[in-house]
């Protein structure tokens, strides 16, 4: 507060000795890192010092933090008042939003590629629809492994690192039922899905004592498991080689084929376009995604989502109120890994080709990224934040114009999780509670209790 | 007999390295409550940095390899200290009231950036480092089996114990361990007593990331190849390590490092090396079941 009333030219000073100090430790970070490159010579390791790059990531430091200091922390001018409560990111949303936020929503999400195409097939204004709709049904298979996390950390408040493997439970069942038995996608859906969940109780029953980050690890090395059995089981799974040849799915009953005795183009008169087959996904995966959203909104109002939201919010006290925990978490573990088990079934048949290597930690990790990026325990916040950053990591990818400006030797992609990673930590700073925050039980007495200090520090007030 | 005791020494030596990271993340987790997801890179950046500092010293002709493994020591241990300070500064201290997962998501973001950051300041080829500690003493032969006991073994294990009895002292005997306590067992009321809170969990990171340099380099003798994915892995085992001794513990951590080494070593030589991961992990949630808060760890006494 004092530092307000300083005068310009002390503040200059503090901006300018904080500068210098950052600058300091950003020297002292890179100098071994980035100044010095290591480069494979015929007797070992050599190095390369590099005092260029060096000298310009301290001087942005120094730069960025001494502009920072004088312009940004210190202001004596206040950003004007926004007249909405910043709960949401758009205000006219933010008004109706709830109420018809996610119909519109889900109305855009069902137009959108019949829109795109018709537009495209009419006018032929250059819209690279193979890529969008491609990037679209990326973006949703996200959403739909949001919303199935987000039944077992939103909701129940499980906190689960190995989310990834039931995801990978699905898709290897869809492909090994389909390679043995030649079972088609959908006669083999519900059983990777229920799989799946027989796997999500798997898991459960062991790490029903277990409470916040005992669970987590738990979780997490059950996810390794998994992967690393895929990855040595050879004889079943194929290793690392992965399993190819993974049949797309039909409408029922009709191929997407360019020739055949009947196929989707010619049963509807059509001109066959490999397109449809890509639309085609794109609906089965839409129409997978809403079940389970609507399916979660369901269950909020059965007393099974009661009881998950009373354990998230105390176990304790939910215990002491009768109910059953084992069952709660039991039945949150199956319904989120069930979710998955859809999802991985999909991404198998998407793909026609799955290996070990989809399944890793990182895949966990980016799905709970989603989910609390998005605010957990909101829908259309896990919606919005699987657009930005699957979105926004696909974007990343078209970089190339950045090639003008650093050199051709510059490669963007390199820099691509680089970005990702601080997008990550970023939002998370700029809204630590997620992009939609709606933590709060979907019941409550009239009379809200007081926020205590101690409720306000594990952040539940 | 010849064999098992064989595989005794290489467990204790990998187990020491898995200690070391795991005394991190218990540290980090008793003081503020959050797994540290960000190190094992911190980890792997020590290494790095242990890598950078011994070719350089080399090249100014520091060719003594005692002196030069001891100034190696030193620099990573303060190189990477300055890593885990920043890391905490950026990524956790604006989160810490906040509620518990953000903290989580930071730290996992954090671990993307700092791995990439180093393959794209390093590049993404395998680094790797002529042997620098070499020979050892054949402890016996039996049927034509000879036990070995490595130089780079011994150090290891010294290395270890020294620093975990310096560590031990700091935490039980000086101001700054006391501070620490107060700090894990009750912030605000710490803060009260006129304990710097944020000094004290910064000390923590530094602390941590200091021991993880350590480990980088020993890994770096060890192993003698480095790339900028090692944290990855062994940062999940030494959290495994320091969850199985139970979280909060600093000798639980050395002890579960112990134990998740001794497991992945004799499951390697007994029974199938691929599944020398699933091993550790199917031991741990076993653990966890009868003890749910690990070996050493004091059950979580809730007051409603």
């Amino acid at each position: 507060m004092s530092e307000r009333v300083k005068s310009p030219t002390s503040r200059l000073k503090t901006a300018l000795a904080d500068a210098i100090i950052a600058a300091y430790v950003a020297f002292a970070l890179f100098c071994l890192t980035l100044g010095v490159k290591t480069v494979d010579s015929p007797r070992g390791l050599n190095l390369m010092p590099r005092p260029g790059l060096l000298a310009i990531a301290v001087g942005s430091v120094f730069l960025g933090r001494l502009l920072l200091g004088l312009f940004w922390w210190n202001r004596s001018w206040r950003l004007p008042r926004l007249p909405w409560r910043p709960t949401w990111p758009i205000p006219a949303v933010g008004r109706y939003g709830k109420q018809y936020g996610g119909a519109l929503l889900v109305a855009a999400a069902v137009l959108f590629p019949i829109l795109a195409f018709g537009i495209e097939k009419t006018l032929h204004v250059g819209i690279p629809l193979r890529y969008l709709f491609d990037l679209s049904i990326l973006v949703l298979t996200y959403v739909m492994l949001g919303f199935g996390l987000n039944i077992v950390v939103g909701l129940a408040g499980l906190l689960d690192l190995g989310y990834v493997a039931f995801y990978a439970v699905g898709a290897y069942t869809f492909a090994l039922l389909a390679a043995t038995f030649g079972w088609s996608f959908w006669m083999c859906l519900p059983f990777a899905g229920l799989l799946a969940a027989l796997w999500g109780v798997v898991l459960g029953f062991p790490v029903l004592r277990l409470r916040g980050d005992y669970l987590a690890i738990v979780t997490l090395a059950f996810g390794e498991i998994v992967r690393i059995v895929l990855l040595n089981w050879t004889r079943v799974t194929n290793g690392p080689n992965g399993i190819s040849d993974i049949p797309k799915p039909t409408f029922f009953g009709l191929p997407f084929a360019a020739t055949g005795p009947e196929t989707f183009a010619s049963f509807f008169g059509l001109r066959y376009d490999p397109l449809h087959a890509i639309i085609f996904l794109y609906y089965v995966i839409l129409g997978l995604a809403l079940i389970t959203s609507l399916v979660t909104i369901r269950l909020r109002r059965l007393p099974i989502g009661r009881a998950w939201e009373a354990m998230r919010e105390d176990e304790i006290a939910c215990r002491s109120l009768g109910i059953n925990t084992t069952v709660a978490k039991l039945t949150a573990f199956a319904t989120g890994a069930l979710f998955g088990g859809f999802a991985g079934s999909f991404f198998a048949t998407r793909q026609g080709f799955i290996s070990p290597e989809s399944f890793t930690f990182m895949e966990s990790a980016i799905i709970l990224a989603i989910v609390v990026l998005g605010g957990m325990g909101s829908q259309i916040g896990v919606v919005l934040s699987a657009i930005v950053m699957v979105g926004g990591f696909e974007l990343l990818r078209n970089m190339q114009w950045l090639k003008l400006v650093f050199g051709q030797d510059f490669d963007p992609s390199l820099y691509r999780m680089l970005l990702f990673g601080l997008a990550m930590v970023g939002i998370m700073l700029w809204r630590p509670r997620g992009i939609i925050s709606s933590r709060q039980p979907s019941i409550v007495l009239d009379e809200r209790r007081g926020a205590g200090a101690p409720l306000l520090k594990q952040g539940r007030a | 007999m010849a064999y098992f005791l064989q595989q005794l020494i290489n467990g204790i030596a990998l187990g020491s390295i898995y200690g070391l990271i795991a005394i991190g993340y218990t540290m980090v987790y008793g003081i503020i409550g959050m797994i540290n997801f960000a190190h094992g890179d911190i980890f792997m950046v020590g290494a790095f940095i242990a890598l950078i500092a011994f070719l350089a010293l080399l090249s100014f002709g520091v060719t003594l390899i005692p002196l030069a493994l001891v100034l190696v020591l030193i620099i990573a241990m303060l190189f990477t200290a300055v890593w885990g300070w920043t890391v905490e500064r950026i990524a956790y201290r604006p989160l810490r009231e906040s509620f518990r997962l953000a903290p989580l998501i930071t730290a996992i973001g954090m671990s993307i950036v700092l791995q990439n950051f180093i393959q794209v300041a390093q590049g993404a080829r395998v680094k790797p480092l002529q042997p620098v500690v070499t020979g050892g003493y054949q402890l016996f032969v039996q049927d034509g089996f000879i036990v070995n006991l490595s130089n780079i073994q011994i150090l290891i294990v010294v290395t270890t114990v020294a620093l975990m009895g310096v560590f031990w002292l700091l935490i039980t005997r000086t101001a700054l361990g006391r501070a620490q306590r107060a700090c894990e067992q009750d912030r605000l009321m710490a803060a009260l007593s006129g304990v710097n809170v944020d000094r004290t969990i910064s000390l923590t990171f530094v602390m941590g990331a200091a021991l993880a340099a350590v480990a980088g380099l020993l890994y770096l003798l060890y192993y003698g190849v480095i790339d900028f994915f090692i944290g990855f892995v062994a940062g999940i085992k030494a959290f495994t390590a320091a969850v199985f001794g139970g979280i909060g513990s600093l000798p639980g951590a050395m002890l579960g490092g112990l134990v998740i080494g001794l497991i992945e070593t004799f499951w390697s030589a007994y029974f199938s090396i691929e599944y020398k991961d699933v091993a550790a992990f199917a031991m741990l949630a076993v653990v966890l079941i009868f003890f749910p808060t690990g070996l050493l760890g004091r059950p979580e006494v809730e007051k409603v």
